[in-house]
């Protein structure tokens, strides 16, 4: 008996130091955190980015990427997630970086053009084939007898733009912050569920079949209705909604620890080259390069757009107005 | 669970209440209920499993084979079978002393240290994980110390690991408590006054007796370990390739819209559970057998 224990002993110990030397003979890599619905584009990227670079004469390199809600997956990297260049989309997700531990650079936004945004998106409206509840525009959304599909704001960079596009738009028609407030009111007593990110949202309106429109990001609405959908989704354009750009940053701290500082920059700036934005582009979402634009035109039907800076007055102000807790979001919620 | 024997005693009294005409239940009674249980039975269990499988299947062999040698499912299935060695093993030695001590000694504090062994049963695991999360995280307790050091706990293997020790904790040792407590002290004393030393009674006395209930415990480990989810999801980081265990390799999928693939590794964790399900039938006919041999021999 003891024998034989001895001998099976052995042999797992054998097995666990087989298993454990596969994962530590791995190649340098780097670790990209990102956002739920970026991980089509970053399987892509990612290998784009490793010829790229060893074509350059660098070492062999793999890129991980590691996907979820935005605010989640700061949280984590807050939390000692050892990530070497964090993409999301909401710079709010960044700024906690600077705030709580130091992790990134607080002049971030310098480091890469175009303020570190390297492509954007929009708010869109998904609806069902033939559009059949004649969705034109955010008006309808409020209306009762609607019901829509938003991911949950406070968990989702994705639901706060809806929030956001949703609250300028009524801004603009009403002229008011009480007529805005009373509009979002109204489009959020249609929404069913709050799902806490982009995807499962999707999944709602996709699979359980729950909702008459899904406002969504474009490049996920536009994946849904060309390719995952079946042909059994719209895509309607409202006459107004918000640029949503899509932030990215070097963590420093965890860079220059691991130093992985040049090898992480580079990643990011290949974002920006033509091939990267090439990439962006074959994804829906809208390439900042003018060129790659202009030959994918036809993907992106021309629409009226505001930046939270332009008419909200920035982030800082968005998160205390209306996110905070007690702030506008929740009053509005409560009401419901 | 109160140990795998007394279950297959339960068989003879059917048989023996089945047999008198003042305890038989009129067959209307009889049907009625087992067409509620079977019924109840293949809905709840049977269908998800068979539509796991159908659904696995749905773009045939290929995809299945495909989303089952793909670079990232390997590398979760190697990190469940790890945290299941190393897990399985630790839970067994810890399972044993503490059984071991609860049963056979009287000291103070007795109560709560069987209060503590059943702690993970009552913390729920997410619970758990963030408890690993503040204690190792960057922000936590030990965080700066770790990070000085370079060592990573969380969002590595080694977190995934303890998580996975942690919920599987009392499996092992609440098998054996009931068992080692039933069998009393009487045989251990009769071999040391025979002459026996500590481990020669272990050996041939109390491991011979508690075998069964032993086997049966680690077979509830390993098929917990393999199946955490929400502990290990809250530890991993979720780094493909990296962190990821098979109930997260099976979310990943499903999420990226890779519906078979999703299920074909879902499926994967099925015929573990089915495996486990005959093992843990085996071992209860190798248990009631033995129980039977002894009760005759007595």
């Amino acid at each position: 008996m003891t024998h034989r224990l001895k001998n099976s002993l052995r042999r797992s110990v054998a097995a666990l130091a087989f298993l454990t030397a596969g994962a530590a003979l791995a190649q340098t890599t780097i670790l990209n955190v990102s956002y739920d619905v970026s991980r089509e584009l970053y399987k892509d990227i990612n290998p784009a980015f490793s010829a790229a670079w060893k074509k350059q004469g660098g070492a062999d390199i793999a890129v991980n990427q590691s996907h979820g809600g935005s605010s989640k997956q700061a949280g984590a990297v807050i939390g000692g997630l050892e990530a070497d260049v964090i993409t999301m989309n909401q710079s709010p997700d960044i700024d906690i970086l600077v705030e709580r531990g130091g992790l990134v650079a607080a002049d971030w936004r310098k480091h890469f053009p175009h303020d570190a945004t390297p492509y954007t998106t929009t708010s869109v409206f998904l609806v069902r084939k033939g559009n059949p509840k004649k969705i034109k525009d955010w008006d309808d959304l409020a209306k009762p007898g609607y019901q829509v599909i938003v991911p949950n704001p406070k968990t989702s960079g994705n639901g706060r733009y809806t929030y956001l596009a949703a609250w300028g738009y009524a801004l603009e028609k009403t002229g008011s912050d009480a007529g805005a407030k009373d509009f979002v009111s109204k489009l959020f007593a249609n929404v069913p569920v709050l799902d806490g990110g982009g995807r499962g949202a999707t999944t709602t309106f996709t699979q359980r079949d729950v909702g008459d429109v899904l406002v969504t990001f474009e490049n996920e609405a536009i994946l849904i209705a060309n390719e995952l959908g079946g042909n059994q989704f719209d895509i309607v354009y409202p006459s107004l909604s918000i640029e949503a750009a899509a932030p990215v940053a070097v963590i420093q701290k965890i860079a220059a620890k691991r130093g992985t500082e040049k090898v992480a920059k580079a990643y990011l700036n290949f974002l920006f080259s033509p091939a990267g934005q090439e990439n962006i582009a074959k994804h829906d979402f809208r390439p900042r390069d003018a060129s790659v634009l202009k030959k994918h035109a036809a993907k992106y039907p021309s629409i009226r757009t505001f930046t939270v800076e332009q008419k909200l007055g920035g982030w800082a102000a968005v998160q205390k107005v209306h996110f905070a807790d007690g702030g506008l979001y929740d009053q509005i919620i409560l009401k419901k | 669970m109160a140990g795998a024997t007394s279950m297959h005693i339960g068989g003879d009294h059917a048989a023996r209440f089945e047999n008198k005409a003042a305890t038989r239940e009129t067959p209307l009674v009889k049907w009625t209920i087992l067409v509620l249980a079977l019924g109840f039975f293949a809905i709840f269990l049977l269908l998800p499993l068979v539509a796991v499988f159908v659904e696995a299947f749905r773009k045939g062999w290929e995809t299945y084979v495909t989303a089952l040698i793909d670079p990232d499912a390997w590398s979760a299935i190697k990190l469940t079978l790890l945290a299941a060695v190393i897990s399985v093993p630790l839970n067994l030695v810890f399972g044993v002393a503490a059984a071991w001590c609860i049963a056979k000694f009287e000291f103070r504090g007795k109560q709560l240290l069987i209060t503590l062994i059943d702690l993970p049963f009552s913390v729920s695991p997410v619970i758990a994980g963030l408890v690993f999360v503040l204690v190792f995280g960057a922000q936590g307790w030990f965080g700066s110390w770790l990070s000085e050091n370079d060592i990573k706990i969380i969002f590595a293997v080694p977190g995934i690991v303890l998580a996975t020790v942690f919920v599987t904790f009392p499996f092992v040792a609440r098998e054996l408590i009931p068992l080692m407590q039933a069998q009393g002290r009487d045989e251990e004393e009769a071999a040391v006054v025979l002459g026996a030393k500590g481990w020669q009674v272990f050996w041939h006395v109390t491991l011979p007796n508690i075998k069964w209930g032993l086997m049966y415990g680690v077979i509830l480990t390993n098929a917990r370990a393999m199946g955490e989810f929400g502990a290990v999801s809250v530890v991993s980081g979720h780094i493909r390739g990296q962190t990821n265990t098979l109930p997260l390799h099976v979310e990943i999928l499903y999420n990226e819209y890779m519906f078979s693939a999703a299920f074909a590794v879902a499926s994967l964790l099925a015929l573990l559970a089915l495996v486990t399900l005959v093992i843990k039938n085996w071992v209860e006919h190798q248990a009631a057998r033995s129980y039977r041999e002894t009760e005759q021999a007595s």
